[in-house]
């Protein structure tokens, strides 16, 4: 959607449609199948029946970047892994979000100091929406990152930013 | 070489009429899927219903998100002795030590900065303590948006404290200061790893 969005003046059709457009999108995001290690397991769980993420309207695990809008990267990011995830990251079509579940993907964990092959905090890699602490993180902490995420979405615009307005006076 | 008197031939079973048509094994299999699905319908389902209803953890020694405790004269009852610091192996304590203003102790901590992202909730920290100032509690869903926010000062886990004492009480509250220092009168049933005598 970023075609359509910072691109209108605001008022009421647009705070409307920014309402329609917010609640379509914050009740159906498409989560990546990303399980990098153990914290897979609990996002395995989520999906599952007892915490079953589909009350959310995010339980359609998609197996290709390009149908997904929401990157749960849940385990130990290494370097090699990196240079994968960017790119996955790159394939997503906009807007896209990225999660980070897990000490590791957070911020190295475990591995913090001695792991020489282990990325330091995934949001070095890619910008990062939402951080879940944890090793790993209880599948109810998962669920508050993906609430907290739709109260995020829920607050998007199709008005233009302040940044857009500014950009315009600069180049007018 | 496997001899061929141990080699055991099989042979699918011979279906006869009725089962051929399969339409026995469909009722069989429907039966138990609407089995279950009256079992959805009418009987208590397996979903816990998360931001409404929270699951007992059934465990005393979960370890979530930390707090500094008070003790009783509602002090901060860490002594800045950098235990918790050493003792954590990713390093996600950082304490700054000033001179205390108390009688009981020499220092207390000026600043305490915890670092949840980076924590990996290990418990490491509250067994190095030796006045039983930092804890882990049960709380298990705390997420950020940013890492500046997930960053918990001293006045944020004292916060914490006042929160869960009443669900997870202090686990020594006689010790306060030094141990030894402390008075042994008013010892409680019970001391980890020490002599209340």
């Amino acid at each position: 959607m970023s075609w359509i969005e910072n691109r209108f003046e605001e008022g009421l059709i647009v705070t409307s449609v920014d309402w329609a457009v917010n609640w379509a999108r914050s009740n159906s995001i498409w989560p990546m199948t990303f399980g990098l290690a153990c914290c897979a397991i609990e996002m395995m769980a989520v999906g599952a029946s007892r915490f079953d993420i589909d009350r959310f309207g995010a339980g359609a695990f998609r197996a290709t970047p390009r149908q997904s809008d929401l990157m749960i990267v849940a385990g130990t990011v290494t370097y090699k892994m990196a240079s994968r995830l960017k790119r996955l990251y790159n394939q997503m079509p906009e807007p896209k979000y990225v999660m980070a579940m897990g000490a590791c993907t957070v911020g190295g964990g475990p591995y913090f100091k001695h792991g020489y092959h282990v990325v330091k905090g995934v949001d070095l890699v890619v910008p990062v929406d939402i951080y879940i602490p944890g090793c790993p993180p209880r599948p109810e902490a998962l669920l508050e990152g993906l609430m907290r995420l739709q109260d995020k979405i829920r607050h998007q615009t199709l008005a233009k930013s302040l940044m857009t307005k500014a950009k315009e006076a600069v180049l007018a | 070489m496997i001899p061929d008197e141990d080699i055991i031939q099989l042979e699918a079973p011979q279906l006869s009429s009725p089962e051929r048509l399969y339409l026995p094994q469909i009722v069989d299999g429907m039966r138990v899927t609407l089995a279950h699905l009256g079992k959805s319908l009418f009987k208590e389902t397996m979903t816990v219903q998360y931001p409404e209803e929270k699951r007992d953890l059934r465990v005393e020694n979960y370890r979530g998100v930390h707090r500094l405790n008070r003790d009783e004269k509602d002090r901060v009852a860490c002594v800045a002795c950098f235990m918790c610091a050493t003792a954590c192996p990713v390093h996600c304590i950082h304490i700054e030590g000033g001179e205390s203003p108390w009688e009981d102790r020499e220092k207390y901590p000026v600043k305490f900065d915890l670092d949840e992202l980076r924590c990996i909730y290990c418990g490491m920290c509250e067994e190095a303590c030796p006045v039983d100032a930092i804890e882990l509690t049960h709380t298990y869903d705390l997420v950020g948006r940013s890492r500046e926010e997930m960053i918990l000062g001293k006045e944020e886990l004292l916060a914490i404290y006042d929160a869960t004492k009443a669900e997870k009480p202090r686990k020594n509250p006689r010790i306060t200061g030094y141990p030894g220092t402390g008075n042994p009168s008013a010892a409680g049933p019970s001391l980890a790893g020490g002599n209340p005598s």
